[in-house]
């Protein structure tokens, strides 16, 4: 520590009021005092599942109003029983978080950058296009005369990170549009 | 009432880190920027925004390797060269659990608990304010765990009665640091080799010139203004600029700890 | 996981091999440790020293890409000791069948099985068939002595695994070698399991699925498959990489296992009756042979149940590939490049970082007229038009960027990968206007329908078609809300008419209790047959939180629901003998107490095996006993090493065949593409790579980079090396290198550590980098993703990319 004039009057002034509370407490132990109602103590509690890798840990979520305040484990899920890794640990980030995307955007042929867009317009424009390109790949025969319905000039990949009830959606669409080109994470 | 303490089994870590992460969510501390120093050890150091961090060590053994991990934080010591030290009642004190707390809006930001500290422990925040493991006080005195023990997957992070936990590592057949030393740490250890490996001090002792602060200096405080320019001068003459215990001589980064 | 998470506390020995449990599943080290308090071992095989190594009690270091020969080893090693499990080879496996004279193995075909076309780089198998008997039931020798049976043929092709061999193959010190196969083999005593925990580092090999049977076998030669702390574990990567799997987002399977239709199976009647095993054994249960029953329920929860038999139940609306169309992974970008594809779905991955020879993906990116982009954060997928080498002004692909809900802002089920299906709720709405996954997809299905409705186009049916009832729908018949439990019971399914079924009354509308009760007349509708029991009349069962386990073993058989029909560990009547009494008597897992099975759900209800009107233990396969002779593999039904594509030797000690006869080769004929270029044994590339993760990150790193307190413990791109390897590349510890291999390269900081060793292979020194694959480009400063370096090669059965095992050069960065 190196005394300048400016710190040095400042330790000064802050040794007499010190000198003052010590007086009045006798020892700093005295101090202590019995910490307030947690931030946690009236808010909703909801449980939820890692969306990390697939131990499954149980996660308790602690919101106020559409504010979460606060994630930990669950003490009640027989695998994980309260604890969490790193990762666990951190997903209150995931939505207190500047970069997450929270509005459509576009990006255009030959386009530096991306806009926002609105629902609406985005999810017209994919269901044209899906229209489009289905149309006008459509193989209802194969080269061998057999019935097939499908396109080759549509694909997907993902996605591990949904729901089931998500993935099973997802397919059930994907396939009642004919594509047959449906990838995810297992694969790789 | 009972003494509260920290049992760190490092015979059981794996590193993961969860005790970091989940201390900066409760304690809502932010990140750093931090840079890859060929090693995994990240940040390299406690901060402000730091309370506990896993110290990785890699030991060649010949044929066979370790690799060690050690969480490090403050010791919650009984006899506390920083509280001992602190010149603003209250900024560092003992819960009635025997941890360690602080209190920001007493501190004077004189950082003499940095030098009373043998562990190096205690940082000073960008508003020059004392930061360290408080042991999740709020959440202690409110019937949980430390958010750092509570994530702990392995249970190399454990929190209770100080005794309960000396009397189980005993049991169990393992040999405690920190029983002892300075009255008793509020973090005992189990290691797999030698204090030093693991940077702690062998012995850990309060530096001297705290003792002549504490009980000599520090009653003499009510002479208000000129006993502490008076401190100020004495502890430049006795500790001279920070210096830390034990400091390793090398602290530059070493292959893939 | 045959078994599942809490279940490795019940081991006597863990075996963490081709994973990296402590740094990439933490939480399991909670039950890996526990079973080291109670005596077990824990041994660590990895190319590194890991997080894992750190609390095993035995590492042992090998070349990537040689697990099989390591587990080749260990096979002799148990048989040539006399460790297997007899009995239990006797009942539950086809050790003791006897397989066709003709069948020859690579000790007499340099390195082939019999029936080996070079041209077609395929198997004609008919020599690796069963004897059978006049009623078609495989004839066996219980006795295992007949040259011809599994046991012997097994024997012998695995005599050529020896210590030294193996050692100079692997690269792993002969003693390391001794202890584990003792550690491990002391487990085929009754009473005695150990577990396997594998992931990625086994699958992505060009040898993948075949490293997973050579443990198979190895589990049942001890018969460990069954029983508690045993089993074949596989630890998944993401929370619902499983379920996602069970519900069949993929090219080849629909939910519940069931091939996807082929232009050969022109109809319901053909589908169900190719693809339906067949057994001639009394005695197999052959569980498959139910296929047409979950078949029609599948498609009757998919199509307007308004469509009859004789529509065949909506049949004609699926899509079928053809005969022979591969649409996996690799193929799907390899086509991507090429053009075929205008439109592109990329919802909730990051092709761009997790595909292996990244560069490629990338380009193909920019081949498509559009993509939609589905996420929570932007990514190098989404923004490839802006990346490295790209020009924005000369990419004319149109994205569209969709954000949607983190994991907390929804309700639904995750399956984890001991099959648990647990429910999540929702704490809070969305972020912004980010939406629900399952609202996208209605809002896309409803808008799409809408078009097919008023404008017609190319064969609407499947649309128009396409049952969607999740909720209220509007005037528009749009669902105004989607009620995900409405989805969640449609998979599980419910009676279509009113039915007796053992002399129980299910009204229409009913939902069905479990699969027995799927019937192929299309009177039941189920969305997958694997959860027909997650949500019946007892409620929703994902949501269970009961914390009772009657058991002692940690099934908790009352919190949340387990596929299949809530059974905790797969195979369990394989950890009984033909009485029904456990092998295991401390840690039962299943008993038969004279009437009925005590324990967990028994994998099949019949009476113990040396009663009437039993069945075989391993339902699911023809012959009801497990595999140890696998037929069904594509490069044959024992597993033999074969080098990785790009390796750092000239010549397969052990044969003249180098690499997996069976695989695709994409670097063959006339339509090779320019990215894919391979450097086996070349001095520009003398050094073997393999990828991984890492506690801190996950997957492509999206998420994770963008999670400031876990980019701050692994904040950059980096790559461990030996200090020997350190030494020759002139690199010191933190310093920046330049690691480069046939496809791309990237910038990573040296970790230079001891627990990278160098191998001693084949009389020379060979040294292995390792690096995460958790960083991209849109992060800053952060570096880019080592799959720029991997080569596009696949697995022969499963085509997952061989990212675990590559070469590479790694240069000190100048200035």
């Amino acid at each position: 520590m190196q005394l300048n004039r400016r710190s040095f009057l400042k330790y000064s002034g802050g040794a007499v009021a010190s000198s003052v509370i010590g007086l009045g407490l006798g020892t700093n132990e005295a101090a202590a005092e019995l910490a307030g109602p947690l931030a946690i103590q009236y808010a909703r509690e909801t449980t939820t599942i890692c969306p990390y890798c697939a131990v499954g840990c149980g996660l308790i979520v602690h919101s106020r109003g559409n504010e979460v305040l606060n994630i930990e484990g669950d003490p009640d899920h027989p695998i994980n029983k309260g604890t969490l890794c790193s990762k666990g640990s951190s997903i209150i980030q995931l939505r207190d978080n500047a970069q997450r995307i929270t509005e459509p955007m576009y990006r255009a042929k030959g386009a530096k950058e991306w806009q926002k867009v609105s629902w609406d317009w985005a999810l017209d424009q994919i269901a044209d296009r899906v229209k489009a390109a289905r149309d006008s790949s459509f193989i209802a025969t194969n080269a061998k005369g057999q019935v097939v319905n499908r396109t080759d000039a549509l694909a997907s990949v993902g996605s591990a990170a949904l729901d089931n009830e998500e993935c099973y959606l997802l397919q059930k669409m994907l396939r009642s549009w004919g594509l047959v080109y449906i990838e995810h994470q297992a694969r790789i | 009432m009972k003494r509260k303490a920290f049992l760190i089994d490092t015979t059981r870590c794996t590193a993961c880190r969860s005790c970091q992460v989940a201390c900066k969510q409760w304690n809502k501390l932010t990140a750093e920027d931090t840079v890859n120093r060929g090693s995994y050890e990240n940040p390299p150091d406690l901060t402000p925004q730091l309370y506990n961090q896993i110290h990785f060590i890699e030991q060649d053994r010949g044929k066979d390797m370790r690799w060690l991990f050690i969480n490090r934080r403050c010791q919650h010591c009984a006899d506390a060269g920083c509280v001992k030290v602190c010149p603003s009642a209250g900024a560092l004190y003992h819960t009635p659990d025997g941890l360690v707390g602080f209190n920001q809006d007493k501190c004077i930001e004189c950082h003499y608990c940095v030098n009373g500290c043998p562990f190096d422990v205690p940082r000073y925040d960008s508003k020059q304010k004392i930061t360290k493991c408080h042991a999740c006080i709020d959440r202690v005195q409110n019937g949980l765990l430390p958010a750092c023990v509570k994530a702990c997957p392995t249970q190399t992070l454990q929190f209770g009665d100080r005794e309960t936990l000396i009397a189980g590592a005993k049991a169990a057949g393992k040999k405690l640091y920190g029983e002892n030393d300075l009255g008793g740490l509020g973090v005992l250890y189990v290691l797999d080799d030698e204090p030093d490996t693991y940077r702690l001090p062998k012995n850990p002792a309060i530096p001297a010139s705290i003792f002549f602060w504490k009980d000599v200096v520090k009653p003499l405080g009510i002479l208000g203004f000129w006993g502490a320019v008076g401190v100020a001068a004495l502890h430049y003459v006795t500790v001279g600029p920070k210096r830390i215990e034990d400091e390793p001589e090398d602290k530059s980064p070493k292959g893939g700890e | 996981m045959t078994n599942h998470w809490i279940d490795i506390r019940n081991a006597d020995v863990v075996l963490v091999m081709g994973s990296n449990a402590a740094e990439n599943h933490p939480i399991s080290f909670r039950y890996v440790l526990e079973a080291k308090e109670h005596g077990a071992k824990i041994l660590s095989v990895d190319p590194r020293f890991t997080r894992t190594s750190a609390r095993s009690d035995v590492y042992a270091p090998l070349r990537s890409g040689t697990d099989i020969a390591f587990l080749g080893g260990m096979i002799k090693y148990i048989v040539d000791n006399d460790l297997c499990h007899r009995e239990y080879l006797q009942l539950h496996t086809n050790a003791t069948f006897l397989v066709d004279p003709r069948f020859q193995m690579p000790g007499e075909l340099d390195g082939l099985f019999s029936g080996y076309d070079l041209d077609k780089r395929s198997y004609d198998k008919s020599s690796w068939s069963f004897q059978r008997d006049a009623n078609g039931v495989p004839k066996t020798d219980p006795e295992m002595q007949d040259p011809n049976c599994v046991f012997q043929l097994l024997k012998k092709h695995f005599s050529r695994y020896s210590l030294e061999v193996v050692s100079d193959i692997t690269g792993t010190p002969v003693e390391k070698l001794n202890e584990i196969y003792q550690v491990y083999g002391a487990t085929g005593k009754a009473g005695k399991a150990a577990t396997i925990l594998y992931a990625m580092g086994w699958t992505q090999h060009t040898v993948g699925t075949q490293n997973i049977r050579t443990m198979a076998i190895i589990q049942l030669l001890l018969g460990n498959i069954g029983v508690a702390g045993g089993g074949v574990n596989a630890l998944r990567g993401e929370s619902n990489v499983q379920g996602s799997t069970d519900h069949c987002l993929l090219f080849h399977i629909l939910p519940g296992y069931l091939p996807t239709p082929k232009a050969s199976l022109k109809d319901l009647t053909t589908y169900i009756e190719k693809t339906t095993p067949q057994t001639q054994d009394p005695l197999s249960a052959n569980w498959w042979g139910n296929r047409g029953k979950y078949m029609t329920s599948l498609l009757r929860a998919h199509f307007d149940t308004g469509l009859s038999a004789a529509d065949e139940f909506g049949y004609q609306l699926l899509p079928k590939l053809d005969d022979g169309q591969n649409a996996s992974w690799l193929m799907l970008f390899d086509k991507m490049l090429r053009g075929q594809f205008k439109g592109f779905f990329a919802w909730g991955q990051n092709p761009a970082c997790s595909g292996s020879n990244a560069n490629k993906v990338r380009e193909a990116l920019a081949k498509l007229d559009w993509m939609v982009a589905v996420n929570l954060f932007d990514n190098e997928t989404a923004s490839f038009w802006k990346g490295p080498k790209m020009d924005p002004a000369q990419i004319d692909t149109e994205v569209f960027f969709l954000p949607v809900a983190a994991s907390y802002e929804k309700e639904g089920s995750v399956t984890n990968s001991g099959r648990w299906a647990q429910w999540r709720y929702q704490a809070v709405q969305p972020l912004g206007n980010s939406l629900h996954d399952s609202e996208l997809m209605n809002e896309l299905q409803h808008r799409v329908r809408q078009r097919y409705a008023r404008d017609g186009g190319a064969f609407p049916d499947p649309i128009l078609k396409l049952s969607w009832n999740y909720g209220y729908k509007g005037f528009d018949g749009k669902i105004g809300k989607m009620d995900i439990h409405a989805v969640a019971k449609e998979i599980n399914g419910y009676f279509l008419e009113d039915r007796e079924i053992k002399g129980k009354l299910y009204k229409k509308g009913d939902l069905v209790p479990s699969f027995a009760f799927l019937q192929a007349d299309g009177s039941t509708l189920s969305g997958n047959w694997l959860y027909c029991n997650s949500y019946n009349a007892s409620g929703n069962n994902m949501a269970r939180r009961s914390h009772k386990d009657p058991s002692g073993i940690g099934l908790y058989p009352e919190w949340s629901w387990c596929w299949p029909v809530n059974r905790r560990i797969l195979y369990n009547r394989a950890s009984v003998n033909a009485e029904g009494v456990p092998w295991d008597k401390e840690k039962p897992v299943i008993w038969w107490n004279g009437n009925g099975w005590k324990g967990d759900v028994p994998d099949g209800g019949w009476k113990p095996l040396n009663q009437a009107g039993t069945k075989k233990s391993f339902i699911m396969l023809p012959d009801g006993v497990a595999s140890i002779f696998g037929a069904g593999m594509k490069e044959g039904p024992f597993p033999e090493h074969y080098e990785p594509l790009e390796c750092p030797i000239e010549k397969n000690p052990l044969s003249g065949t180098k690499n997996n006869p069976a695989m695709k080769l994409f670097y063959e004929g006339e339509e090779k593409l320019p990215e894919d270029v391979y450097y086996s044994c070349d001095q520009r590339y003398p050094f073997v790579a393999t990828t991984y993760r890492v506690t801190e990150h996950w997957q492509t790193g999206l998420m994770t980079r963008n999670t400031p307190w876990l980019l701050e413990l692994q904040p950059r791109m980096f790559v461990e090396m030996s200090p020997e390897l350190a030494e020759d590349r002139r690199v010191k510890n933190g310093e920046v290198v330049k690691v480069s291999s046939g496809r791309g390269s990237v910038e990573a900081v040296a970790i230079v550590t001891r627990r990278f060793r160098p191998f001693k292979v084949q009389g020379t020194t060979i040294h292995q980098v390792g690096l995460p694959w958790c960083y991209g480009w849109s992060t800053p400063n952060v570096g880019d993703s080592a799959n720029l370096l991997t080569p596009t090669a696949g697995d022969a059965n499963t085509m997952i990319p061989e990212t675990k095992a590559f070469m590479v050069n790694v240069e000190k960065m100048k200035g």
